[in-house]
């Protein structure tokens, strides 16, 4: 039965949806990257000169810096003057416009993924914020969240409008010299989204970002700031496709969240970047920053990532908890198929007193993927009675792929207490024929399977995303049998 | 309703059938005794499809349809079904979503439209208290955990759900108790219907107290050594295999 344990690899995934290219007109910077590409960036966006100026201090010191050889991932050196750092619909050059004159291109492209524009349309109760390459198209909902004191909305409005909030968190959670990556980013992106939560307000939608990478040889460089006011509470989700093509593609991007007393902050990622071909060809570079801070007492944060796309996956959603009786929470499916790569995981840093955390990690490599858990939970000096709770999980489908998990624990107070399971599992010969003698198919036994193995993160998913997860991962939602 | 001809199965090389015929009519039951090794897991697993074994030679007729053409599910789907000797844990599926996903999959295969849940669950329920078993296990996955005797009354319940026409037990009365063996042979005859057959793998006479077969067959390195009637097992019990191997010259 060895033939059909190899073909497992075509049972899990699907063939990728999203990779079509939207014919527009778009300006784009030539490739290269210098001072004066960052200066172009910043007058494009009009911005004030402290961004500017921030900026050019990101990108002075990331010259100085190595690129990271670390992960557990193999891949050509990044050639960083072969990129264009800017392309933009011909359309937005005036900016973002008010939803019906976007290009209707704009618009149908994000119909065909899904994710219909127009208030109207939309499902209730989310708001959509739509990055097209290096810029925001659209974000729905605007109005509508502001009454509620809500600011929701791109990152280059946010940087005209709330100039003073971005000045007071931007960079905070996450330094323009935190790593060779995040460097880059603070240097050249281009945008993102802006999310404020003014204090004790329930945000009364979900909020999300779609990103669409469409231009070739461009990267893209998004950066989102998410800050919950005390006591507030919102749930932000963000998805992510790009087209198919033989080159891979650059997406670094940095995520900061800031959450204060009582404040929580749940957010969820579907990334479905393209992953490359069958062969490895192709594909997106994902090297993302994402960091959260709790900074005051009794905020929580949870990070769900449910990852099946990209070639390249790097990446480690962190929280720091400063404030006491701080909550942090990392769930995570990755799947890895044909050459797919992921080292990804996350760093759990206990400050504040009676701190806790809870890592669930499931890795599913299927092909010749690899699939890497890296995770670090640090517990500080004063971090009297901090808690964590690690449950890292591998399943592997054929012997061709590969998962290592790397867990690192660093702990300076002697009260801390720190639980780890680990497990790496099959699916057997044994259990397919099992399920196949009572009259289930192989392909629906393994969805069944996989399902199981991840259900523990996709609970943690908004329902919408989780139907999405789960049909990324091309596996069956298990029934709301009893 | 099954016809096994001249059946001889290797594995790498090795014969371990080497010329079964047995011919089982709708309604019977039909007893397989032996010694470890006499290759009676492998005939359920030929009957129900597990890919690995090389089929040299014979044939097997189910409803007149040649069975050994037949995929895994086809045949689960035509009313073959193997309580197995050593079940098969499947972690993170409950118990609940695995029944409905097999007796759905044979409904279909049948033209018949999927069960409503309310329905579904109550028939379940039913069938587990006649079994003594807890709900709880409804909602735990499939065979894990469980303890053996907890796994061969999972294999009863499965099988007391799909209703299937043709019932292959390996062994499934060993690691039982004997309040549990006794449950289980309820379960079983539960399910005695003129139109459903029986082949009970099982090492001891014991079962046979409890489930009257119609045919007792004693195997012995890859052949059917022995045939008879529900007295044969006792004379087995009493005199031992070695009884059987002592032919093994013949
Ligand atoms: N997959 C296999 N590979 C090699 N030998 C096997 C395999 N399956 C069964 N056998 C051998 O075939 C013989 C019969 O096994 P089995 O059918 O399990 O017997 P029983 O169920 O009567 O105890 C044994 O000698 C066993 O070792
Ligand atoms: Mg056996």
């Amino acid at each position: 039965m060895a033939a059909s344990n190899e073909n497992l690899k075509d049972m899990i995934g699907q063939e990728y949806k999203d990779g079509f290219v939207t014919d527009i007109e778009s300006e784009s910077f030539p490739p290269g990257l210098n001072e004066d590409t960052i200066r172009a960036i910043s007058a494009k966006k009009d911005e004030p000169e402290f961004l500017l100026e921030w900026r050019l201090e990101a990108y002075r010191h990331w010259l100085t810096m190595e690129h990271p050889e670390w992960a557990f991932v193999e891949f050509p050196k990044i050639d960083f003057q072969e990129i264009s750092y800017y392309s933009a619909p011909k359309s937005m050059a005036d900016g973002p416009k008010s939803l019906d004159e976007v290009d209707p291109e704009l618009i149908s492209t994000y119909n065909k993924l899904g994710i219909p524009l127009e208030e109207q349309m939309r499902l209730a109760g989310v708001a959509v914020d739509a990055v097209f390459d290096s810029v925001s198209v659209a974000t729905t909902f605007k109005d509508k969240l502001y009454e509620a004191g809500v600011i929701f909305c791109s990152f280059s409005e946010a940087v005209k409008e709330q100039p003073e909030l971005i000045k007071q968190y931007l960079g905070t959670v996450v330094s323009q010299y935190d790593n060779f990556y995040a460097a880059l980013n603070a240097a050249v992106f281009s945008d993102g989204s802006f999310v404020y939560i003014p204090k004790g307000v329930r945000c009364p939608m979900e909020l999300s970002t779609y990103f669409r990478i469409n231009a070739a040889n461009t990267g893209q460089f998004e950066r989102t700031l998410i800050i919950a006011d005390e006591g507030s509470h919102v749930s932000y989700l963000e998805g992510c496709t790009a087209p198919m093509r033989d080159e891979n593609q650059l997406h670094a991007a940095v995520v900061e969240l800031v959450i204060l007393k009582d404040a929580e902050i749940k957010y969820s990622t579907v990334q479905n970047w393209y992953p490359g071909d069958e062969n490895g060809v192709g594909g997106i570079y994902n090297f993302v920053t994402k960091r959260a801070e709790c900074r005051e007492d009794n905020a929580k944060v949870s990070w769900t990532q449910v990852e099946t796309g990209s070639a390249i996956t790097w990446k480690y959603p962190s929280v720091v908890l400063k404030g006491d009786n701080s909550i942090g929470e990392f769930y995570s499916v990755a799947l890895t198929n044909n050459y797919q790569q992921a080292d990804t995981g996350t760093k759990m840093i206990h400050h504040g007193k009676n701190t806790s955390s809870t890592i669930i990690s499931k890795g599913i490599s299927a092909g010749h993927g690899q699939n890497t858990y890296r995770g670090l939970v640090k517990i500080g000096r004063k971090a009297e009675g901090a808690r964590n709770y690690t449950q890292c999980d591998s399943l592997l489908m054929g012997d061709q792929c590969g998962a290592h998990t790397f867990p690192y624990i660093e702990t300076k107070n002697p009260s801390a207490t720190i639980e780890h399971e680990a497990s790496t599992s099959k699916i057997s010969e044994d259990q397919l024929f099992y399920c196949m003698q009572r009259g289930i198919s192989a392909e629906d036994a393994v969805s069944m399977i996989v399902n199981g193995f991840c259900k523990e993160v996709f609970k943690e998913l908004p329902m919408e995303f989780a139907v999405e997860a789960q049909a990324l991962l091309g596996i069956s939602l298990e029934g709301s049998v009893g | 309703m099954l016809k096994i001809e001249d059946l001889h199965v290797s594995v790498e090389g090795k014969e371990i059938l080497r010329g079964i015929n047995l011919e089982i009519g709708a309604g019977e039951v039909h007893a397989i005794m032996g010694p470890n090794g006499s290759g009676k897991s492998t005939l359920s697993y030929i009957l129900a499809g597990r890919e690995g074994y090389d089929i040299t030679k014979g044939r097997v007729l189910f409803n007149g349809k040649d069975l050994l053409e037949m995929s895994v599910e086809e045949r689960a789907w035509a009313g073959v079904f193997l309580a197995f000797q050593y079940p098969v844990e499947v972690p993170g599926v409950s118990n609940i979503y695995f029944l409905k996903a097999a007796l759905n999959g044979i409904r279909k295969y049948e033209g018949l439209s999927e069960l409503d849940a309310m329905d579904f669950i109550a028939t379940v329920k039913g069938k587990m208290k006649e079994l003594d078993m807890d709900e709880k296990f409804l909602y735990r996955a499939v065979n894990e955990g469980f303890s053996g005797g907890e796994k061969k009354r999972n294999e009863i319940l499965q099988m007391s759900v799909l209703e299937p026409s043709l019932c292959v037990l390996d062994e499934t009365d060993s690691g039982l108790d004997i309040d549990a063996l006794q449950i289980v042979a309820e379960g079983v005859n539960r399910l005695r219907d003129p139109k459903r057959s029986f082949v009970l793998i099982t090492h001891y006479q014991r079962l046979l107290d409890y489930i009257k077969p119609d045919f007792v067959h004693v195997l012995a390195h890859g052949k059917v050594v022995k045939s008879g009637g529900p007295e044969l097992a006792l004379e087995l019990e009493e005199q031992g295999y070695a009884w059987v191997d002592e032919k093994k010259a013949s």
